[in-house]
């Protein structure tokens, strides 16, 4: 579905991907995990063609992804980025139907799209008039994921899409999420620090660390038998919330 | 569900305020003969008596008046702008030809005939320069003539700002009779009286003809050292214009040696001190000196204001939309491209430093006088404010918008249409409004080369020291910024999205 081969990317003298390859299975929800700077936003942009490789390639469907074209491809891929992105001028529901409506899908196929995708999203169908500025984090986030799938992408890119949530929303949304995947049965890529997400989520976990990547696998495979110490060090560095009540048992 | 992209409304809006193109001035019609004057009453009357009598000589012929200074005519005489207009041997000889040292009439007719021109034979007074002051002053100090003015260096002096610094002005006086004073500022001629009267200014300078040194009993100092030369009047006419209406040129010439010092003096106090109309000072002289029935009618004060205002919403529609459909893309292109954005906004940047007298007179020569000029002038001066607003407000979206945006697979100018100048669209608007206020206001200039607008009662108004005047085109000017400023504010309700009108709490 999507391969990145011997991808590299540095901006100005900073090295942010060393040259790697991955191959993103179909059907299945891959997480990129690391610490900040570790590549993982910079290897989902290279993904959909918003950032271009120095090197190497990447392959949609048999296709490089190339200048000319990533605007096309990327109407393949649905993009849900921290915050929502959501534009303040349109409502929640133009948010949602503007690209439809711009490569010119009749209005009654539009308005049916919109209403299957709140239903999906469980996101209310009265507040689809509401602006951006009007709707919460949460709701922007199901807006966000509603206009990420309007044309029904072979693949959905996330970038932290929960990362500025507050923890209450953050577990609804995981839930909510992760039902959505499961329902539509797409190819996921999901960005994330948190390692308890991208174990609820994921099928494959890619550990990624100073622009290289450190292991794949999923997350039994990472506790049980890891690449390197860092893989250890990096699981446990995340505090289980009993941690403090067991009187530093570690 | 979506407003629709938002250059095309704004641009729209602009457009609704153009007016067709009024009468006179921009013409293609023009009459045969056009006479210009300068912005001073002597000049406007001159201008008036030349206009009936080209008239009565069955001439279609239109009066250009109130032109700003001597290069504005002169340059518009060289163009064909003009035919005719009223001007001083004094200043032909001192200013328009100073390089070239001419001495006697012969030399004189040939410079203007080289230049396809022709003078009249003086018209029978000398307005030379003078300085005066107030008698009371004068006595005090023992100021009989301008070498006694030496003793003196603490005087204050305020010259017309051409005097200050033409040939024989200011700067060669102050050389000829070694004028030790430092305080010398330049104002406009009418101005200068009030100044004197107000305690202000203690030396002014005169027109010899001015009707308010008898009025004021104003102390003339003698030129003791004869430095100012004469200043016969004459009618400066195109070469050409015998052949084309030969008889207004014969006209004209009727009044060689006709108009004496005193006349004029007298003409000029009828306008200034008495309020007369110039049109009918000018035919009541003609109908006494030359036995002429010449009608003047005067235009009513709605005709006149309607006239202004159509003459001033031509101006501002014309520039305005102009200036709106070249410098949104301009502030696109400055968004998009960092170098380049940098010489676009440094370039309108600079234009706008140009001093608007300046640019007005600059554009003379290319495009003559009248509306034209005014509104390319205008157009300039309308840029950086769109353009800036323009690229600030598209470089200030925050990138994770512009990076959703592309993800979505938008092209670049869909994504600018969809999405950036909708963003941007306050930002705009408020930058078109800011254009559309300065525009009007700067407008008034245009009067000065001849485009007409509320300058024009505003230039007379202080020509005549007529407070009344001055306000029948300050107050429409005034008004016409408030009204195009709520325009603006209701065309914010229309063409700013929704969503960017909102707050978090509603």
């Amino acid at each position: 579905m999507l391969e990145l081969i011997d991808v590299a990317k540095s901006f100005g003298p900073t090295r942010a991907l060393a040259p790697l390859s991955l191959d993103i299975q179909s059907r299945r929800t891959t997480v990129l995990i690391g610490p900040s700077g570790c590549g993982k936003s910079t290897l989902i942009g290279l993904m959909n063609g918003l950032i271009r490789p120095d090197q190497g390639s990447v392959l949609f469907d048999s296709t490089a992804v190339t200048a000319a074209n990533s605007a096309l491809i990327r109407r393949r891929m649905g993009y849900v980025i921290q915050d929502g992105g959501l534009f303040p001028h349109l409502d929640a529901g133009a948010n949602v139907t503007l690209m439809a409506r711009h490569i010119g899908w009749p209005k009654a196929k539009v308005e049916a799209r919109l209403e299957e995708l709140a239903d999906l999203t469980r996101f209310p169908k009265d507040a689809l008039a509401r602006y951006p500025v009007q709707l919460s984090g949460g709701q922007c986030q199901r807006v966000s994921l509603m206009r990420g799938l309007m044309l029904d992408p072979e693949i959905l890119l996330l970038d932290e899409p929960l990362g500025a949530l507050d923890p209450m929303i953050r577990a609804e949304l995981q839930t909510d999420l992760k039902a959505v995947f499961e329902a539509l049965n797409k190819t996921v890529v999901l960005v994330t620090h948190d390692i308890g997400e991208a174990g609820f989520f994921a099928d494959v976990i890619v550990l990624m660390r100073e622009g290289a990547i450190v292991q794949t696998g999923t997350l039994r495979d990472l506790v049980d038998s890891p690449a390197d110490p860092f893989v250890t060090r990096f699981i446990n560095a995340q505090r289980a919330p009993f941690d403090a009540l067991r009187g530093g048992a570690q | 569900m979506t407003k629709s992209p938002n250059l095309v409304p704004i641009a729209l809006l602009a457009w609704v305020l153009a007016w067709p193109l009024p009468a006179g001035a921009t013409d293609p019609s023009a009459p045969e003969v056009r006479i210009g004057s300068k912005k001073f009453t002597e000049s406007v009357v001159l201008g008036e008596i030349a206009l009936h009598l080209t008239r009565n000589a069955k001439a279609g012929a239109v009066h250009l008046r109130e032109l700003g200074g001597t290069r504005i005519l002169w340059n518009a005489l060289l163009k064909g702008e003009i035919d005719i207009y009223p001007e001083y041997t004094g200043t032909l000889r001192q200013e328009i030809f100073s390089g070239l040292d001419i001495e006697t009439e012969e030399a004189l007719d040939r410079a203007l005939a080289d230049r396809g021109l022709r003078a009249s034979r003086p018209l029978g007074f000398n307005n030379t320069y003078a300085l005066g002051m107030l008698p009371a002053l004068a006595d005090r100090l023992g100021v009989e003539k301008i070498s006694d003015l030496v003793r003196h260096p603490g005087l204050k002096f305020g010259f017309s700002n051409e005097f200050m610094d033409r040939g024989d002005g200011w700067p060669s006086l102050r050389q000829r009779y070694g004028l030790p004073q430092a305080e010398v500022r330049g104002l406009d001629h009418d101005l200068a009286y009030r100044g004197l009267m107000g305690g202000g200014i203690d030396v002014i300078d005169l027109y010899a003809t001015d009707a308010e040194i008898a009025y004021y009993g104003l102390k003339v100092l003698t030129d003791d050292l004869r430095h100012f030369p004469a200043y016969d009047a004459v009618y400066l006419y195109r070469a050409d214009l015998a052949a084309r209406a030969p008889a207004a040129a014969a006209a004209l010439l009727r009044l060689e040696g006709r108009i004496g010092q005193a006349a004029m003096a007298a003409m000029n106090g009828e306008v200034k001190l008495k309020g007369m109309a110039e049109t009918k000072v000018a035919a009541r002289f003609l109908a006494k000196t030359l036995g002429l029935d010449v009608t003047a009618p005067v235009e009513g004060f709605f005709a006149r204001l309607w006239r202004h205002t159509v003459e001033h919403l031509t101006l501002v529609a014309i520039s305005l939309t102009a200036a709106i459909v070249l410098s949104i893309p301009l502030g696109v292109i400055a968004a998009r491209r960092r170098k380049l954005g940098q010489v676009i906004l440094g370039i309108v940047g600079i234009i706008q430093t140009i001093p608007s007298l300046a640019l007005l007179v600059f554009m003379i020569p290319l495009l003559g006088i009248g509306g034209p000029p005014a509104i390319v002038a205008l157009f300039l001066y309308s840029l950086l404010p769109i353009v800036r607003s323009t690229y600030t407000g598209l470089h200030d979206i925050p990138l994770p918008l512009r990076t959703s945006a592309q993800a979505l697979g938008l092209t670049p100018m869909a994504r600018l249409r969809l999405v950036e100048l909708p963003m941007a669209s306050r930002a705009i608007l408020s930058g078109v409004k800011t254009s559309a206020v300065i525009n009007i206001g700067t407008a008034t200039l245009g009067a000065l080369i001849g485009a007409g607008g509320y300058g024009q009662p505003i230039l007379t108004g202080i020509r005549l020291d007529d407070v009344n005047l001055i306000l029948e085109g300050a107050v429409p000017a005034a008004l016409l910024a408030i009204i195009v400023q709520g325009m603006f504010e209701l065309a914010e309700r229309l063409f700013v999205p929704k969503g960017l009108r909102l707050t978090a709490d509603n």
